[in-house]
Formats: C-alpha cells, sequence, structure tokens
C-alpha cells in the first residue's frame, strides 16, 4: 500500500478528480493548503500599496491505493493536473505500513 | 405627462383638504387653534421632509460602520462596529447636552462669533430654524455632528484603546465639532465676512472636520504594526470584508441624499431637486476618475480605492451643491476622484496609517470642493453665496472659502492634537503590541466578532 500525495492548482480540482475515479480510486481527501515553490509567490497591489503573496492557494490530494496502482494513479494525476504553466505542483508516493477501517475493523488492502 | 401627474397631485392635496377640514369640524377645540393655511401645509411638510432627512443621515452610521469593517481585518472587527455604534451614542448625549448649545444658541457678537450658548439641553431658549420645530432641526443637527464624529474611528482602526475612544467621541461632539459649526451655521464669524463663507452642507464644517482630526489621530498614534517594511516602504493590510466596504459605501451615498437635499431644510421642490441632482453627479464623477486613475497608476481597478472615489466626490460637492451648476458637479467630482488616490499615495508615504483613507475623503477633498465653490459657484445670493471665479463673480468668494478653510483645519488640528495628547498622557491611546498582534476583540470586549461556534 502507498498513500500518494499530490499537491495541484485549484482550478484542476474537478478533473483530477474525474480522471482519478476513471482510474479507480475509492475515496481521497482534498485539503486546502497554501505554500510556494520556485517562484516564490507575486506581487499584488491593494488600494494602491503592493504586497507579497508569499503563500499561494493549492489543493493537496491524499489517497491510500494498493501497490499495482501507483503507476496509473500518478498518470491519472499528472495528465489531468497539467496546464505546462509554473506552479502546476507535485505528486509523491510514501509507503503506509498499516491501513485500518474505523468502522468494520478491516485492516491492509481490504480497507482501501 | 407631467401636466397630468401634477393635476393629480393637486387632486390627492385637495382631498386631504378636505378631509381635514371634516375632521377639524368635528373637533373644535382643534380648530380654534389650527387654521388651515398654505404656510401651515408648508411648516408641515418641511418639519416631515428634513426629519425624513435627518434619518438618512443617522443612516449613514451603518455605513461608516461596514466601509470601516470591510477595510480592517476580521480580528478587529467587534471593536471596529462597537466604536462606530458608541461615536453615535456617546457622541449625541454630549450634543444634546452641550453641543447644541455652543453651536446655535446665545448672542452672535463678541465672543458669541466664535462659541454659543443658552438652551442647554435643548431648553427653553435652545435655538430652531425657519418653520422646524427645534426637536426636528435637533435630530438633523445631531446627525450630522455624528457623522463628524465617527469619521475619525476609520483611521485610528485597529489600535485604539476602546475607553481612549470614547472619551474621544464625546470632546469632539461636545465641544470641537460645535465650535466650527457655530462660526458659520451657527452664525458667527464666517458667516459674518463681508463675502460670507460658503459650505451648504458641510464639506468642510462636517467632513474635514472629521477628517483632520482623524488626521491628527494617527499621526499621534502611529502606524499599526506591519504597515511598513523593515525598508520603510508601505506594505498594504488586506481589509477583511470588500462586500461590507462596498454596501457601506453605497449606505453612505443613499445617506447622503438626506444630508444634502436636507441641508435646505425646507420642502421646496427645486431647490432640493438641484442638490440631489448635483449630489448624484459629483458621486459618481469621483467614483469612475478614481478607478481610472488607480487603474492607470498599478494596472488593475482597486475596489476600495472606487468606493473612496464615490465617497471623495460626494465629500467634495457638499459645499457646492446648492451654489454650483450640474456641470460644475461633474468637475468637481471629477478632481476629488484623482485627488483622493494620490492623497492615499502621498499620506502612505509620510507614514500616516489611515486603513480606510478617511483623511484622503473627508480631509483633502472635503477641503477641495469647499475651495471649489469660489471658482465654480453659479449662483448669486446675498448673503449666503456669490458667483465664483470661472462664473464671472471675482476672487471674493475664493478668498472667503481659503479663509474658512484654513481657520477650520487649523483649529481642528490644534484642538485635536492637544485632546489626543492629553488622552495618551492620562489613560493612554494605544493597546499593547501583544494585543495589536492577537486583535482587539477579545482583549477589548471579551469575544471574537467571528467564529464564536468553533469546535475546537
Amino acid at each position: 500500500m502507498q498513500l500518494i500525495t499530490a499537491i495541484i492548482k485549484p482550478y484542476k480540482i474537478d478533473d483530477t478528480k474525474a480522471a482519478l475515479k476513471a482510474a479507480g480510486v475509492a475515496g481521497i481527501t482534498a485539503t486546502e493548503v497554501k505554500g510556494f515553490g520556485r517562484q516564490g509567490g507575486h506581487t499584488e497591489t491593494y488600494r494602491g500599496a503592493e504586497y507579497q503573496v508569499e503563500f499561494i492557494p493549492k489543493i493537496q490530494l491524499d489517497m491510500v491505493v494498493d501497490d499495482a496502482m501507483v503507476d496509473s494513479v500518478i498518470q491519472a494525476i499528472t495528465g489531468a493536473a497539467a496546464t505546462g504553466k509554473i506552479g502546476d505542483g507535485k505528486v509523491w508516493v510514501t509507503p503506509v505500513s498499516r491501513l485500518v477501517r474505523i468502522r468494520t475493523g478491516e485492516e491492509g488492502t481490504d480497507a482501501i | 405627462m407631467s401636466r397630468s401627474l401634477f393635476t393629480k397631485r393637486r387632486l390627492a392635496v385637495a382631498t386631504g383638504f378636505s378631509a381635514a377640514a371634516l375632521l377639524l369640524t368635528s373637533t373644535p377645540a382643534l380648530a380654534q387653534d389650527t387654521e388651515i393655511t398654505a404656510e401651515a401645509v408648508q411648516g408641515t411638510l418641511d418639519n416631515v421632509f428634513v426629519l425624513i432627512a435627518a434619518v438618512l443621515v443617522i443612516f449613514m452610521q451603518a455605513g461608516f460602520a461596514l466601509v470601516e469593517a470591510g477595510l480592517t481585518r476580521a480580528k478587529n472587527v467587534a471593536n471596529i462596529m462597537m466604536k462606530n455604534l458608541m461615536d453615535f451614542c456617546v457622541g449625541a448625549l454630549a450634543f444634546f447636552a452641550v453641543g447644541y448649545a455652543i453651536a446655535f444658541g446665545g448672542a452672535f457678537d463678541g465672543v458669541g462669533k466664535f462659541i454659543g450658548g443658552g438652551g442647554w439641553f435643548l431648553g427653553e431658549e435652545a435655538f430652531t430654524y425657519g418653520t422646524l420645530d427645534k426637536t426636528v432641526f435637533f435630530t438633523f443637527q445631531v446627525a450630522f455632528a455624528a457623522t463628524a464624529a465617527t469619521i475619525v474611528s476609520g483611521a485610528m482602526a485597529e489600535r485604539t484603546k476602546f475607553k481612549s475612544y470614547i472619551v474621544y467621541s464625546f470632546f469632539i461632539s461636545a465641544i470641537i465639532y460645535p465650535i466650527v459649526v457655530r462660526w458659520q451655521w451657527g452664525g458667527g464669524w464666517l458667516f459674518q465676512l463681508d463675502t460670507p463663507f460658503h459650505d451648504f452642507a458641510g464639506s468642510t464644517i462636517v467632513h474635514s472636520v472629521g477628517g483632520w482630526a482623524a488626521l491628527v489621530g494617527a499621526f499621534v498614534l502611529g502606524p499599526r504594526i506591519g504597515k511598513y517594511g523593515p525598508d520603510g516602504k508601505p506594505r498594504a493590510i488586506l481589509g477583511h470584508s470588500i462586500p461590507f466596504a462596498i454596501l457601506g459605501a453605497l449606505i453612505l451615498l443613499i445617506g447622503w441624499y438626506g444630508f444634502n437635499p436636507g441641508s435646505w431644510l425646507a420642502a421646496d421642490g427645486p431647490v432640493i431637486g438641484e442638490v440631489a441632482l448635483n449630489t448624484t453627479l459629483g458621486a459618481v464623477a469621483g467614483a469612475v476618475v478614481s478607478m481610472i486613475t488607480i487603474w492607470l497608476k498599478t494596472g488593475k481597478p482597486d475596489v476600495a480605492m472606487t468606493a473612496n472615489g464615490l465617497l471623495g466626490g460626494l465629500v467634495a460637492v457638499t459645499a457646492g451643491c446648492y451654489a454650483i451648476s450640474p456641470i460644475g458637479a461633474v468637475i468637481i467630482g471629477a478632481i476629488a476622484g484623482v485627488l483622493v488616490v494620490f492623497s492615499v499615495f502621498f499620506f502612505d508615504r509620510i507614514k500616516i496609517d489611515d486603513p480606510v483613507g478617511a483623511v484622503s475623503v473627508h480631509g483633502v477633498c472635503g477641503s477641495f470642493g469647499t475651495i471649489a465653490v469660489g471658482l465654480f459657484s453659479a449662483k448669486e445670493v446675498d448673503g449666503v453665496v456669490q458667483k465664483g471665479l470661472f462664473w464671472g463673480g471675482g476672487a471674493d468668494q475664493l478668498i472667503s472659502q481659503i479663509i474658512g478653510v484654513v481657520a477650520v483645519a487649523a483649529f481642528v488640528m490644534v484642538a485635536a492634537f492637544v485632546l489626543f495628547s492629553v488622552i495618551k498622557a492620562t489613560i493612554g491611546l494605544r493597546v499593547t503590541e501583544e494585543e495589536e498582534i492577537a486583535g482587539l476583540d477579545v482583549e477589548e470586549h471579551g469575544a471574537p466578532g467571528y467564529g464564536i461556534e468553533q469546535t475546537v
């Protein structure tokens, strides 16, 4: 089992969700997050005074999947969330040592 | 069409008359001391009109509250709302007790040119105007006093101790504002100039009083933590609700139709209509031009700055809305729209931290609009206003306007400086650094303005 975490542009959430469902992902957790990457934010103005937008809004998606699905899930995310412009985000994979479904007590891949 | 409308209105009035007459014949006691005459009806209309206008001006309190809350941060929203609530309440008590007497009471010569007295607590001697009952005139005037007082809370937002603000509210409504009113509307020295100063509804007498007191308050307080970077460059501190700010600006616009037309103090069709027209044109020109100005300057049409432009146009046209032509109103509003943007930039740069732009809107545009009467006045009414420079009236009115603007600015700045300095030296003016960063809501008032139902 692997935890796949993706940081994507907020307006790509619908496309990405559809692609993940099509790839067979049963459930995802989406969180509104803020952060910066290599560009380091950008400048805006309010009432004529400049301010630095250092943390840009993003959406973080978390999902636990079976080892066999990892490649297709990553493909689904990179395919659906890419715009080709700066700030498209990242996907990373973390091994999961144990997983329990709270309602039934099922463990491992049965709990996915 | 207008002719048939006119006939209809006349018919409606006539029906009202006969109904009233019927009522009167059946109650002879009333008929003895009330005779239905054109004057009596006009008097009643005047009182009704001015009372409704007063209510519209009091509605402006809601506008100020929303503008100021919207352009400041959520952690201070309860505090700014409370300040807007209490400056009206404390100010109204102060104006009832002493302010009204200082503004309108007593003789107009000698010391009476500068400060009035008589009719304390709206007693027997209390002044009234024309056909108006003193209760109606007082209600209209107390609404104006509250407007001058509440302007300051925006400029001093997010860092002022609440109890210190209460003390300020009392003194501006009890003494500072009434003295300025005395000079002009109370029949004092500005009104007694050879060419009387002209400020129809209070660009200077109301708005600049609030604006200059706001300037001094923001100066004595110092800027909010985080307003200026280590390099000394101003940084934007975003307001928490643009919808509040714009709703507030629109409520102020609505209230202004009481503020300006009501200042004629009588229900005379042509005049109150002209004043309303000029008020509209000044407001919209100010908003359009300020939007264009900020758009050209920063690349985007800033929402809050455009609202400042609407208000700047309104403030500027308030002095001349009786005397100027409609085109004059557009020009004055448009100039105010440019002025307000550059003024906000200017005060930002000299480290006067005014979160809502109150100094620029009320002080700068108010003074400009008052001086502009000396240029754009198209009317000649003896003892009221002369034609301006651009209408062939020479410089007499312009000079009186400059005298009035400078005198009011100087008096208010000195008086406000003394007041805020004494408050600072005694009970303190500014909250602690810790409280300012945490927000004033909990420390000053016990509970946050938002988010009381938190799960964790």
